[in-house]
C-alpha cells in the first residue's frame, strides 16, 4: 500500500459521505446526515494516513520534504483541511446537514488530484528556493485560509437554496436557522481571512529571505491579494453597512471564486509561482 | 469602534471618513490588479509591439499598464486608501478612547433585561446565599464586581475587555505601516544583481530600475561556487564562498545559500542564479594533418603557446556559452586564434560537444578539445530596503489586531436575583461588542454553572 492508492482509496470514502450528506438533502433524512459524519471522519483518518505515509516515502527516496510541495499535494492538502475545519463546525455548533454544500468541495478536490492526468502524483525533489520551513508555515496557512472560504462558500450556498417553507416541517426543523448559517457564514470567513492574511505574510517572509523582495506582484501573489481585498470588502460591508443573509451570501461566493482563481487559474497566467 | 461620529460639518473630511469609499477604493484596487496579472508587467517594448500592435501598445504605454502597479493611478488609489484610513481613525478615535478610558463606569439593569437571548432559572437558595457566591464566582471570570440593590433583591454586574475595541486600530494602524514601508523601500532602496566570476571581486553594481552603478562601499569577491544534485538532475543547492574586504582588509568571509542570504551594511545579497564565467585548465588536442602527430596541451584562458613543428603561434582566446554558427547553437565552446608563421591570423571554434568542428577548415592542425574545469560566475541579487522593518512590524500588528477584533470583544454581564417564595429568580444576561453570537453561548454556559452552585 503505498500513499497513492491510499489516497484513492479515501477519494472514495469522500465520495461516499457526499452522498449521504446530499442525500440527506433531497430526501430529507436526517440520519443520512448523521451517518455521512461517521464516513466523513473514515475519511479523514485516510487522508491524514495518507499525507502522512507521503512524507516518510518521501524521506526514504532520500529527499526528505514535507508533502506540501506540488498541485497534487497541496489538493489532497486542501481536502483535509476543509473536512477537518467542517468536522469542527459541526460539531461545535451541533447543526449536522450543513455539510451538503461543503462535502462534495472535498471530495472534488481529492479527485482531482487523484484522477486528472494533469496532475502528477509522483515525489519529487524540492527546488532550492522552495528549501525553507516558511514554505511549510506558508502552504499550511494559506489552506487554511482557503478552507475557512470553502466552508463559507458551502454555506452561502445553503443559504440561497434553502427548501421552501411549505415542505416537510419535521425535517425543515432539523435545519439550522437562515440566521444561523448566515452567521456561521461569517465566522467561516473571519478564519479564513485570519489565515489568508497569515499566509500571505509568510508568504511575504520568505520571499524576503529567499529573494530579497517581500512583493513582486506576480499573478498568484496579486490573486491572493485580490482575493483578500473581496474578502476586506464584505466585512466592511457586513460591519459597517450592515449587509447580512443573501447580500453577504453572493459576496461570499464571489469571494470563493477569486480563491479557486488564485489556486487554479493563475496556473494559465504568465509566471514564476507555478507550483502549488 | 463607536456608533457615535463626529461631525465636523467638513465635506471633505466626511467624504475621507465614509466606509462607501473604503468599499469603493478596495474594489477598484481588486479591479484593476487584475489587469496585471493578464498583461506581464515590465518587458521589453519590443515584445509589447510585436504582442498588443501599434495602437495598443501606445495606449498601454500611455496608461502607464506594463508597469501597472507603479503606475500614478494605482499610487493615487492607494494614497486614497491610506487617507481614508487615517481620516477615518482620527475621526473615530476620540469616541472609541472615551469608551476605553470611561470616567466612570455604569451599568444599566434595563438594558440587560431587554436582550432577547438571557438565561432565567430559579434556585431554592435565599438571595443572601447567593449573593456572596455569585460574585465569587463572577469575580474568577471577568474582573471586579459592582454590585446595586434593586426592589426585592439585588443585581450584579461585571465586565473585562473594553481594550479589545483598540483591535480594530491595530488592524488599521497596520495597513499604514505596510504602506509606509512600501514608500520608504521605494524611495530609499534599491535593487540591482551582480555577476561575480570566481575570484574575482567586484565594489560596484547595476539596478534593475535605470542601469544606473551604484557603489557598495566594500568589495565582495566570490572565492568559490558550488552547485549539487541530486540523481534525477534537479539542482539541490547552489553555494557561494564569498570575502568582503573594506579598504583591502578582510573583514568577513561566509557562504551564501538560496533562502539564506549575506546581509551586510544593511545591504542583502541573495543568491540569484549562476553560470560558467570561464574555463580552466583546458586540456587541447592538437592534430597536425601533415605528420598525423597528435600533441596535446593544458593551457588556462588567454595564453598563447608555440604550435608544434614550428607551426606558429596559437592563442586560446575565450570560452563561450552557446557558440552561433551560421543560427545553430553549438552550445559550450572554446574561441582561438592561430597565427601562422607569415603572420597570418586564423580565427578557431572549437565546440566541446563537437570534437572534429575544427576539421572542418582543413588547416595545417586542427584543434579539440579533450576536457576543461569550469570556472563558474554567482549571480547575486543585491537589495537594500530600509522599509523592511515598517512592513514586518505592520505583518504582525495585522495579525495581532485581527485576532483582537474577530476572537476577543468587550464583554459584560448582569446577573440579578429576585426574592420569591421558597427561594429565588436569578436572570444571567451577556453583553459583547462584536460576536454576540459566542458571548450568547458563554452566557448560556455560565447560567448552567451557576445553578449548580
Ligand atoms: C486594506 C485596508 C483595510 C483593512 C485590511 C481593514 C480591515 C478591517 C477589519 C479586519 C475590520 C474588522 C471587521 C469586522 O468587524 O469583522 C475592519 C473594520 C472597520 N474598518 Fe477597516 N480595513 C481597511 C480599510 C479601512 C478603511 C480605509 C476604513 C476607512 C473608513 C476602514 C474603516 C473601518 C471601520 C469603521 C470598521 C469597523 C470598526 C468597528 O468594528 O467598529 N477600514 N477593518
Amino acid at each position: 500500500m503505498n500513499s497513492s492508492m491510499l489516497l484513492s482509496i479515501t477519494t472514495f470514502v469522500y465520495a461516499f459521505a457526499s452522498v449521504l450528506y446530499i442525500g440527506s438533502w433531497a430526501f430529507k433524512k436526517g440520519f443520512m446526515a448523521k451517518l455521512g459524519m461517521i464516513v466523513l471522519i473514515a475519511g479523514v483518518a485516510g487522508n491524514t494516513a495518507g499525507i502522512l505515509l507521503r512524507w516518510v516515502e518521501s524521506y526514504q527516496m532520500g529527499y526528505g520534504h514535507a508533502p506540501f510541495s506540488n498541485m497534487y499535494e497541496s489538493l489532497v492538502f486542501f481536502s483535509w483541511t476543509v473536512a477537518v475545519l467542517y468536522i469542527f463546525v459541526e460539531y461545535k455548533y451541533r447543526e449536522r446537514i450543513i455539510g451538503v454544500f461543503t462535502t462534495p468541495l472535498i471530495f472534488l478536490a481529492i479527485a482531482y488530484a487523484s484522477l486528472s492526468p494533469n496532475v502528477a502524483d509522483k515525489i519529487t525533489p524540492l527546488i532550492p528556493a522552495l528549501k525553507s520551513n516558511w514554505l511549510i508555515a506558508h502552504v499550511i496557512t494559506c489552506f487554511l485560509g482557503y478552507a475557512g472560504f470553502a466552508v463559507a462558500f458551502g454555506f452561502s450556498i445553503m443559504y440561497l437554496i434553502r427548501p421552501e417553507k411549505s415542505d416537510k416541517e419535521s425535517f425543515l426543523s432539523k435545519l439550522p436557522s437562515l440566521g444561523m448559517v448566515d452567521e456561521l457564514t461569517h465566522q467561516m470567513v473571519i478564519f479564513g481571512f485570519l489565515f489568508l492574511t497569515i499566509g500571505i505574510i509568510t508568504g511575504a517572509v520568505w520571499a524576503n529571505s529567499a529573494w530579497g523582495t517581500y512583493w513582486s506582484w506576480d499573478p498568484k501573489e496579486t490573486w491572493s491579494l485580490i482575493t483578500w481585498f473581496i474578502y476586506a470588502i464584505m466585512l466592511h460591508l457586513r460591519t459597517m453597512r450592515g449587509w447580512h443573509g443573501k447580500k453577504i451570501a453572493w459576496v461570499s461566493i464571489i469571494g470563493f471564486m477569486a480563491v479557486l482563481f488564485t489556486y487554479f487559474g493563475v496556473n494559465l497566467l504568465p509566471g514564476l509561482h507555478s507550483y502549488a | 469602534m463607536a456608533k457615535k461620529k463626529l461631525n465636523h460639518g467638513n465635506p471633505i473630511w466626511n467624504f475621507f471618513t465614509s466606509v462607501q469609499l473604503t468599499v469603493v477604493v478596495l474594489l477598484l484596487l481588486a479591479a484593476t490588479s487584475i489587469i496585471g496579472t493578464l498583461i506581464p508587467q515590465n518587458a521589453s517594448s519590443l515584445f509589447y509591439f510585436k504582442k498588443y500592435g501599434e495602437v495598443f501598445y501606445k495606449l498601454f504605454t500611455a496608461l502607464n499598464i506594463f508597469d501597472m502597479y507603479h503606475s500614478w493611478w494605482f499610487l493615487l488609489l492607494l494614497g486614497l486608501l491610506a487617507v481614508n484610513l487615517i481620516v477615518c481613525s482620527i475621526d473615530r478615535l476620540e469616541s472609541t478612547w472615551k469608551i476605553i478610558f470611561p470616567e466612570k463606569v455604569v451599568f444599566n439593569l434595563e438594558r440587560y433585561k431587554k436582550i432577547k437571548k438571557k438565561e432565567e432559572f430559579v434556585s431554592k437558595e435565599t438571595s443572601d446565599e447567593l449573593k456572596e457566591k455569585y460574585k465569587l464566582f463572577i469575580e474568577k471570570k471577568f474582573a471586579k464586581v459592582i454590585e446595586k440593590e434593586t426592589e426585592n433583591g439585588f443585581a450584579l454586574f461585571a465586565e473585562k475587555g473594553r481594550w479589545t475595541r483598540a483591535g480594530v486600530y491595530i488592524v488599521h494602524l497596520s495597513v499604514i505601516l505596510l504602506l509606509a514601508g512600501a514608500v520608504i523601500g521605494g524611495v530609499w532602496g534599491f535593487k540591482g544583481f551582480v555577476k561575480i566570476p570566481e575570484g574575482e571581486s567586484v565594489d560596484a553594481f547595476e539596478t534593475r530600475k535605470n542601469n544606473s552603478i551604484i557603489k557598495l562601499g566594500f568589495t565582495i569577491k566570490c572565492n568559490k561556487f558550488d552547485v549539487s544534485f541530486y540523481d534525477t538532475g534537479q539542482p539541490d543547492e547552489y553555494k557561494s564562498n564569498i570575502t568582503i574586504f573594506e579598504n583591502g582588509k578582510e573583514t568577513l568571509t561566509t557562504d551564501i545559500i538560496v533562502n539564506d542570504p549575506l546581509r551586510y551594511k544593511g545591504i542583502s545579497f541573495y543568491q540569484s542564479n549562476y553560470g560558467t564565467a570561464s574555463a580552466k585548465e583546458v586540456s587541447l588536442i592538437i592534430t597536425s594533418n601533415e605528420s598525423n602527430m597528435v600533441y596535446t596541451e593544458t593551457l588556462s584562458q588567454g595564453m598563447t603557446i608555440d604550435l608544434p613543428e614550428a607551426g606558429g603561434k596559437f592563442i586560446l582566446d575565450g570560452f563561450v556559452q552557446g557558440y552561433d554558427f551560421r543560427g545553430h547553437n553549438l552550445g559550450e565552446s572554446f574561441v582561438g586564434r592561430l597565427i601562422d608563421n607569415s603572420s597570418k591570423e586564423l580565427s578557431v571554434v572549437m565546440p566541446v560537444k563537437f570534437p572534429t568542428f575544427d576539421k572542418m577548415r582543413r588547416g595545417a592542425f586542427s584543434f579539440e578539445i579533450e576536457k576543461f574545469e569550469k570556472r563558474y560566475y554567482t549571480g547575486l541579487q543585491v537589495t537594500k530596503d530600509p522599509g523592511v522593518w515598517y512592513v514586518y512590524t505592520g505583518f504582525i500588528f495585522m495579525i495581532i489586531g485581527c485576532w483582537i477584533t474577530f476572537f476577543m470583544s468587550h464583554q459584560s454581564i448582569c446577573v440579578e436575583v429576585k426574592k420569591i417564595e421558597k427561594g429565588s429568580s436569578v436572570m444571567v444576561a451577556g453583553f459583547a461588542h462584536r460576536n454576540r453570537q459566542s458571548m450568547k453561548i458563554k452566557t448560556a454556559g455560565l447560567a448552567e454553572k451557576m445553578k449548580g452552585i
